[in-house]
């Protein structure tokens, strides 16, 4: 009996940990089977019962929040849930990332960019009836910044504050001052640009200071804001229930009475789901049920804008990817519509530069390098490899599914067959995700690598600074690509306050790395949401991140 | 019977520490770093550093085992990196979740298992006999994942007879004391919604309950077999009983040892593993909670989870020798 027993424990035990290794490719062997099985059927006739509760949305959605507090995560499943709950002083105009008023009906900056005075709306309560000013404001700042504030509870650490307002040690904000109770008054060390793109981010949702003191670390489970929705329950790994705020400060809104949002963590489960009235709108539709959803009279398509690169990057710590020519003649030789076609159903445009096209600053000048193989050998021979390169070239490829990239290792294989055709042999390496950004970050065993981004805050910088700067070294310019004219053109966006002008530095800086060629951009992904076809007023954003509470439903 | 049992306890505590020593190793076995996964490529350098001081993992290997079983000694499992949260507290509901559909997928397998077992065993060679066992080889190699998602096609989205995932209506929630949503429902007298939970239940249990059936199956037949050829048997069936009652009275007490141990096992196996059923229908159960765990290298979660449930296995498993004794008068623990 012992035997017995120690030995299926070590087979549960086991099970657990192999199932680890290949979850991620659960879904994609399943969805194929569902989708054509599936094709004739239609949302069921909503009952009466549930014609009188339109005033309830439900959403499914494929992972769960970490926490309800926005200031200690970075995931986009946990800000999700806070957007609904917080506001932040200004907000993302939605569907786009422009930045207009929410708590602060208006701004002022000084001339020398040091000095932010903000106008704050009057009269605005948090969901526990205390009210919402200057002070509130100053308390939650103080806690982001101050290491040693005692509502920074045990295990808390406000990643999004340091990354964008730097670490502790080199924080741009200086000061953060209550001038009265609705003015306050932000004093910068240096200029950041993108500083009122920041603020705009749902991190930094202004939390009630009354709830955080009473709740202490359990202000992560039971959140307070001034948002549309009220938190009402959290039941772990399976659903979060918001309930309206019927004291919202913006006139009207939420339509809705009710937002449940549950977690589903199956694709094919979640738009089964969807196909048979349980949840009324699915986030991340598999591009394999795209057919079965427009065959569907009752269901609509939503499309969110593209906010996200994938990449192949070239190790310049590596010969021959250090040769520019070398790096041109690949980028000519790899067929972007066709990997759209097949890997991503349409839902992708090929990628010209780093940025995606919806953001500012997006120099639509700059001309991709077309698939021209004859070019690409042309520029080999140039490069001195008239028979292609002499050794096979390490490709490493993604071996978990992103937004970005759904499957990385098919890509990388019909990227493989492109390079044969110009005499380049790739070997493709696909190690554990943990282990592969370790592998590449050192850019000791990759010469080209696989990967990507989304935009967090809506500015340029996020993209081209983060991940092509020589400042980015080591880190997540994983390329080890140094261009001293790009990194001034960079530091100089980051200092300058006009927009404008910041938009004509990061057109420039386009056209250097479209010129260097440190990357190959491939696609920007085009996320597909599905709802019922009555579903009115979501507005999808390009971070992901969407207010509810202008949705209704028609009758 | 006393000391047996403070004996079968005492034995439980190296099989515990056993269970940790292992754990721990194979987890910081892998390859990854946790501050990696969880923050991201946008934390920060500094914040990743914090994170790794703070979970003591820039300490020796020994210091950090001695430190986990020091605090599980004081009664603290940990807190989840990824949540932040105690996992005392956070495991709870996971768990009561989990029991729920373990105990209706067993309910089930049981059930139509033992039966289909008797049956076959009874019909030797029979038509029925064949099929059921044909069924039964099917059912062991079924891929979860499929059957789950066949099951929403035809019974979710084709007939609109059962709903196709999660515990409860969620317009028309639960009030929840237990955890246990049927028993919620049942202290509270909402039959409706008791009708619901039960509705949500099927579907899961069945998929969840497909191998642990034909497995019990089979054994109860091979067992079954086993006794019917027996003397008391002959004798039974001699003296005139009705077929019925020997078969069910007479021969199952007999049979029903082995096939008490593969439902104890099988239990214990399900608890710890129905990561697949609780993705596909969105149960939230302590599988994925730590399946989960592991995908984010959340140390704290998947030690203490594996720990609970390793815990839950043994006692199972004593549960299921201490029943021996309840059915068979010649099982005397001393």
């Amino acid at each position: 009996m012992k035997k017995w027993s120690s030995l299926a424990l070590a087979v549960t035990l086991g099970t657990v940990l192999t199932l680890s290794g290949c979850g991620g490719n659960n879904n994609a062997g399943t969805e194929a089977t569902t989708g054509s099985n599936a094709a004739a059927t239609t949302v069921p006739e909503s009952s009466p019962e549930a014609a009188a509760q339109q005033d309830t949305l439900i959403l499914g959605r494929g992972g769960d929040s970490a926490s309800l507090d926005p200031a200690i995560v970075t995931d986009g499943e946990s800000l999700k849930i806070a957007h609904q709950v917080f506001d932040s002083l200004l907000e993302y105009k939605p569907g786009t990332s422009e930045v207009q008023a929410s708590l602060a009906d208006s701004w002022e900056v000084s001339a020398d960019g040091l000095t932010y005075t903000f106008k704050l709306h009057p009269g605005v309560k948090f969901h526990d009836g205390t009210d919402f000013n200057a002070e509130a404001v100053v308390f939650n700042f103080t806690r982001w910044s101050d290491p040693a504030s005692e509502f920074k509870f045990e295990g808390d650490s406000f990643d999004y504050y340091d990354s964008m307002f730097g670490p502790d040690g080199s924080r741009v904000i200086k000061e953060v001052k209550a001038v009265d109770a609705t003015t306050v008054q932000f004093t910068l060390k240096q200029p950041q640009a993108p500083f009122l793109q920041n603020i705009a981010m749902t991190s930094f949702g202004i939390a009630s200071p009354a709830a955080i003191k009473e709740k202490k670390e359990n202000f992560k489970n039971e959140p307070v804001g001034t948002g549309p929705y009220v938190f009402k329950e959290w039941k772990h790994n399976d659903s979060i229930t918001l309930d309206k705020n019927p004291n919202y400060w913006k006139e009207g809104l939420p339509k809705l009475n009710k937002v449940i949002v549950r977690s589903i963590p199956d694709n094919s489960a979640r738009f089964n789901a969807l196909q048979n009235g349980e949840i009324d709108l699915m986030e991340d539709l598999s591009p394999d049920d795209l057919s079965t959803l427009e065959g569907n009279t009752g269901l609509q398509k939503i499309e969110r804008p593209p906010f996200n690169v994938s990449y192949l990057g070239f190790n310049f710590k590596k010969k021959p990817f250090d040769n520019v020519k070398v790096r041109q003649a690949l980028n000519y030789a790899v067929n972007k519509q066709a990997i759209i076609d097949a890997f991503f159903s349409g839902q992708a445009t090929a990628a010209v530069n780093p940025i995606p096209p919806s953001l500012w600053g997006y120099n639509d000048a700059v001309k991709d390098y077309e698939y021209d193989l004859d070019k690409a050998k042309a520029l080999l021979a140039e490069a001195g490899y008239p028979k292609g390169l002499p050794d096979p070239v390490t490709l490493y490829a993604m071996p978990v599914s992103r937004p970005y990239m759904p499957d990385g290792k098919k890509v990388a294989e019909a990227i493989q067959a492109d390079w044969d055709k110009i005499g380049v042999k790739t070997v493709i390496e696909s190690p554990e995700w943990a282990t592969y950004l370790d592998d590449t970050k050192a850019g000791e065993k990759d010469d080209i690598y696989m990967l990507g981004w989304t935009g967090d805050n809506g500015d340029p910088d996020n993209f081209l600074y983060t991940l092509l700067d020589k400042d980015a070294i080591p880190g997540n310019n994983r390329s080890f690509y140094v261009n001293e004219e790009l990194h001034s053109l960079l530091i100089n966006a980051q200092k300058e306050t006009d927009q404008t002008k910041r938009s004509g530095l990061y057109k420039q800086a386009q056209e250097i790395i479209k010129a260097d060629a440190p990357w190959i951009p491939l696609v920007h992904t085009t996320p597909l949401l599905a709802a019922k076809a009555n579903l009115k007023g979501y507005v999808p954003g390009p971070t992901g991140t969407e207010y509810y509470s202008e949705i209704y439903f028609e009758q | 019977m006393n000391s047996y049992l403070l004996k079968r306890i005492m034995v439980l505590i190296p099989v515990l520490i056993g269970m940790t020593i292992i754990v721990f190793s194979i987890i910081h076995a892998i390859p990854g770093d946790p501050a990696e996964t969880i923050l991201g490529q946008k934390a920060t350098e500094q914040s990743k550093q914090a994170l790794r001081e703070q979970l003591g993992l820039d300490k020796p290997w020994l210091q950090q085992y001695f430190n986990y079983m020091g605090d599980l000694l004081q009664g603290d499992l940990g807190t989840s990196i990824r949540t932040k949260t105690p996992i005392a507290k956070e495991i709870m509901p996971y768990l009561a979740a989990t029991l729920e559909l373990t105990a209706a997928a067993m309910l089930f397998a049981t059930i139509a298992g033992v039966n289909a077992g008797i049956l076959s065993a009874w019909r030797q060679n029979s038509w029925f006999d064949y099929t059921a066992m044909i069924i039964a080889l099917i059912g062991v190699s079924m891929p979860i994942f499929w059957l789950g998602l066949m099951e929403q096609l035809l019974f979710s989205l084709k007939l609109h007879w059962l709903p196709s995932i999660g515990r409860m209506d969620q317009r028309n929630p639960v009030e929840s004391i237990t955890n246990l949503y049927v028993i919620d429902t049942i202290i509270a007298g909402q039959w409706g919604q008791l009708w619901t939970v039960i509705k949500h239940l099927i579907l899961p249990s069945i998929a969840l309950g497909t191998i642990p059936m034909a497995i019990i199956a089979r054994m109860t037949r091979s067992s079954m077999l086993e006794v019917m050829n027996s003397d008391y048997i002959r004798t039974a069936k001699a003296k005139g009983m009705p077929q019925f009652l020997v078969v069910y009275k007479h021969a199952l007490k007999n049979a029903l040892i082995p096939v008490l141990t593969v439902v104890g096992l099988q239990t214990g196996a399900l608890l710890g593993g129905a990561v697949l059923t609780e993705t596909i229908f969105a149960w939230p159960g302590v599988g994925r909670y730590i399946f989960e765990a592991i995908s984010s290298r959340d140390y704290p979660v998947i030690q203490t989870g594996i720990l609970i449930i390793a815990f839950i296995f043994v006692v199972i498993n004593l549960l299921v020798d201490l029943l021996y004794a309840a059915i068979d008068p010649r099982i005397n623990y001393r």
